[in-house]
């Protein structure tokens, strides 16, 4: 028998882990992507031409709300783990989420505003 | 006595981990806790039902068991917080052996208890002078933070890295680890780091704060585990440096 898992701070570890196993995925298609501007800039064109449908900015968007909710989520967990503190960690979990939103949103709208 | 002709759908566990859940039709009452439920179905119904309570008033900490899934103290809940569509299900705690029906092992929970040096160590004797503690300093609040703990294995059971890792010592003890450190009369205090930081120890906590929501007391088993993360890794550093 499984307990209840539907409250915050379990589903902010659900969220931590779910995007940093999405960012180790991420890295190294980045990394690969990015060496092409080294060895074939013309397949580097190619590729930077199909990022520019809408569809992948959206995907965009939500890789840059990965990354922000992991970078916010994490900073919440080395403040419980190093500060003398442990603050109201389900507003603190909330917070991280509305940050990543607020990042990513931004990101968004820039990039489709171009 | 209307109330009393209704009646509740009751799942119990039977057997051991290999049993299964046998429903029973209990009566209905005002002010009926999940406790009396499950003390009617053993006086009236089947009297082979095991199940373990001592005190009924929250303090024993011999009562919990999984209500619908989810770990609670029986007989401080009112069966009608947790009935859904005039049914309850009614398990052994979760994350320890089951011995039978509704009586799980609590063996190996107060085993990672002593393990993570939860056992009192007096750091003077009844001939030394009583040395005062100051009752609001920092350490005694963090360590007053914990002694209410009735050590009812909820948090326990609620842990999924309990779940995960048979090694883990859990909640509870780290929370008791962590009330004897900042214990100024306890004279085995930097043997617990070490008792907490071993393979089964705090580092494995993935602060998923599941033993902090499901406390009946309202402790906070999370963040003194986070208490024990930095003071290992202190101590870590220290030793280093």
């Amino acid at each position: 028998m499984r307990p209840s898992r539907a409250h915050p701070l379990w589903l902010a570890f659900v969220l931590h882990r779910v995007s940093g196993v999405a960012l180790a995925l991420f890295l190294p298609v980045h990394f690969w992507v990015l060496s092409y501007a080294l060895t074939q800039p013309e397949k580097l064109d190619r590729f930077l031409s199909f990022a520019d449908q809408p569809l992948v900015k959206i995907a965009e968007f939500g890789l840059v709300f990965l990354l922000a909710v992991h970078l916010a989520g994490g900073l919440r967990l080395m403040a419980m783990e190093w500060l003398p503190w442990s603050g109201p960690q389900k507003s603190l979990a909330a917070g991280a989420v509305g940050a990543a939103l607020l990042l990513s949103g931004a990101f968004f709208l820039q990039v489709i505003s171009v | 006595m209307s109330a009393q002709a209704e009646k509740l759908d009751v799942s119990v566990w039977r057997g051991d981990s290999d049993g299964a859940y046998q429903t029973f039709q209990v009566p209905a009452y005002e002010s009926q806790t999940i406790l009396d439920v499950v003390s009617w179905i053993q006086q009236y119904a089947d009297p082979t039902l095991t199940y373990r309570f001592a005190c009924r008033v929250g303090m024993c900490g011999s009562c919990a068991m999984m209500v619908n899934g989810r770990p609670r103290w029986t007989c401080r809940t009112h069966i009608k917080t947790v009935v859904k569509d005039g049914a309850v299900q009614i398990g052994p705690l979760r994350n320890l052996p089951v011995i039978k029906d509704l009586a799980a092992d609590m063996d190996p929970f107060f085993d990672k208890w002593v393990a993570a040096g939860g056992v009192h160590a007096p750091s003077g004797s009844r001939y030394d002078p009583i040395e005062p503690v100051d009752p609001a300093g920092p350490e005694r609040t963090e360590a007053s933070a914990g002694i209410e703990c009735i050590n009812c294995s909820v948090c326990y059971a609620a842990c999924d890295t309990v779940a995960g890792n048979a090694d883990y010592l859990g909640p509870a003890a780290l929370q008791r680890a962590w009330t004897l450190y900042n214990d100024a009369k306890h004279d085995a205090r930097e043997s617990i780091l070490d008792a907490v930081s071993g393979t089964g120890g705090c580092h494995n906590c993935h602060s998923m704060g599941s033993c902090t929501v499901y406390c009946p007391n309202e402790l906070d088993p999370m963040s003194a585990i986070a208490g024990l993360k930095r003071e290992t890794a202190k101590n870590f550093f220290r030793k280093r440096g």
